[in-house]
């Protein structure tokens, strides 16, 4: 299976793991992932303000690319994921946001929200499918591992559709295809403090610290996230107690591929 | 733009049905910076039921919302608080010189680990 796949501007410096990792992963599962040409930046965040146009254009041009190779695209950055299908739900829904901005980009033919945003977690759970990967282990991860989803990958849930906002199991699932012990702890869909540190570095590090003292009195040895800004709040603020990792790094692990990446 | 207008402009780029409301508190009872708000989330939206424009403008909870979305997903009524604080956020940003954050303030908040993806987002919530 070949897929036009996003990485996004942090995969390519601070969070290099979460990207090569899940390269070779793929290539034992079967899958070519195909980076898109000139990509630029998502911008990080989706603003919700109606008439925002600008800061969604890098999106479009994605999608649109994508559109032309196969109707997909893959995301593993859970921001880059959360931007882009937010950016796609409103080229599809937003009459008046998809008229300017197709005046203003004029492609060939006007983009409506036709791809189909795909995040890694869901290319395992739904393309691949968790059983063929238990299928494919060779070096269980014989962990505990605590599931932190975050916001991006779940919210907003009419938009996003990943999975049960409050009760997820995608990750669950993974962690038990690749041989570990899932810990679901009470802080897994709660805010690590995200970007806020900018401004109030105590909230940041006091949301994550919570996350991390969740994870840790459920009993868990390891933390897996698909969010390089997580990763970074978590590792900073936890204590240092448990090690927080890309989801993508156990996996090529598990796949017996580590050494690749 | 007067008072109105601004509160008008707001409302329409919140993108939610403020009216909805019930009030019942959740939305401000699920919020992560609850405690560092000084306009609640739902205060948000009461305030701007009643005009209360410019102490909406004035709020420092804006430079605190996380985006996470907590309060958007578990209102009862479909309401989106988030909606209303971003669309404050980005009323008062596209004024001249009410950035949040300034290019100044960021060299001394990097470090060697910090992702790329966080320079971006508080760029893009804080600064026009």
């Amino acid at each position: 299976m070949r897929i036009s796949y996003y990485p996004g501007c942090t995969l390519k410096t601070q969070a290099k793991d979460l990207d090569r990792y899940a390269r070779v992963s793929a290539q034992v599962l079967g899958v070519e992932m195909d980076e898109i040409e000139n990509w630029q930046c998502c911008g990080g965040v989706y603003n919700t303000s109606r008439d925002e146009i600008a800061t969604k254009l890098s999106a479009l041009r994605a999608l649109e690319q994508a559109k032309r190779n196969g109707g997909k695209l893959l995301t593993l950055c859970s921001a880059c994921h959360n931007v882009i299908k937010r950016v796609n739900d409103d080229a599809k829904n937003d009459e008046n946001f998809c008229a300017k901005a197709n005046a203003y980009l004029s492609f060939d033919e006007p983009y409506r929200g036709e791809t189909q945003v795909i995040h890694y977690l869901e290319m395992l759970r739904d393309e691949i499918g968790f059983q063929k990967i238990a299928e494919k282990i060779v070096r269980p991860v014989k962990k505990k591992i605590a599931g932190y989803y975050g916001c991006l990958l779940l919210r907003p849930s009419k938009v996003m559709a990943f999975d049960n906002p409050e009760n997820p199991s995608v990750l669950e699932n993974f962690i038990e295809a690749i041989g570990g012990d899932p810990v679901r702890f009470p802080m897994r869909n709660e805010c690590c403090g995200a970007y806020v540190s900018f401004k109030d570095k105590d909230l940041t590090a006091k949301r994550s610290r919570l996350v991390i003292e969740s994870a840790e009195s459920a009993g868990a040895e390891i933390v897996v996230t698909a969010c390089p800004l997580c990763l970074y709040n978590l590792r900073k603020n936890g204590g240092g107690k448990i090690d927080v990792v890309y989801f993508t790094e156990l996996l090529a692990e598990a796949l017996g591929v580590k050494e690749n990446g | 733009m007067d008072k109105r207008e601004t509160g008008e402009q707001i409302l329409r780029i919140s993108g939610t049905e403020i009216r909805k409301c019930m009030k019942c508190g959740k939305c401000s009872g699920r919020c992560p910076a609850y405690r560092e708000m000084d306009i609640k989330p739902h205060q948000f939206v009461g305030y701007l039921i009643k005009g209360k424009t410019e102490k909406l403008l004035e709020s420092e909870a804006i430079w605190h919302c996380l985006s996470c979305m907590a309060c958007v997903e578990r209102c009862p009524r479909g309401v989106a608080p988030q909606g209303v604080i971003e669309a404050v956020r980005t009323t008062v940003t596209r004024m001249q010189g009410k950035n949040g954050i300034s290019a100044e303030d960021i060299p001394p908040i990097v470090d060697e680990l910090i992702p790329q993806q966080l320079l971006v987002s508080a760029y893009r919530k804080y600064n026009k």
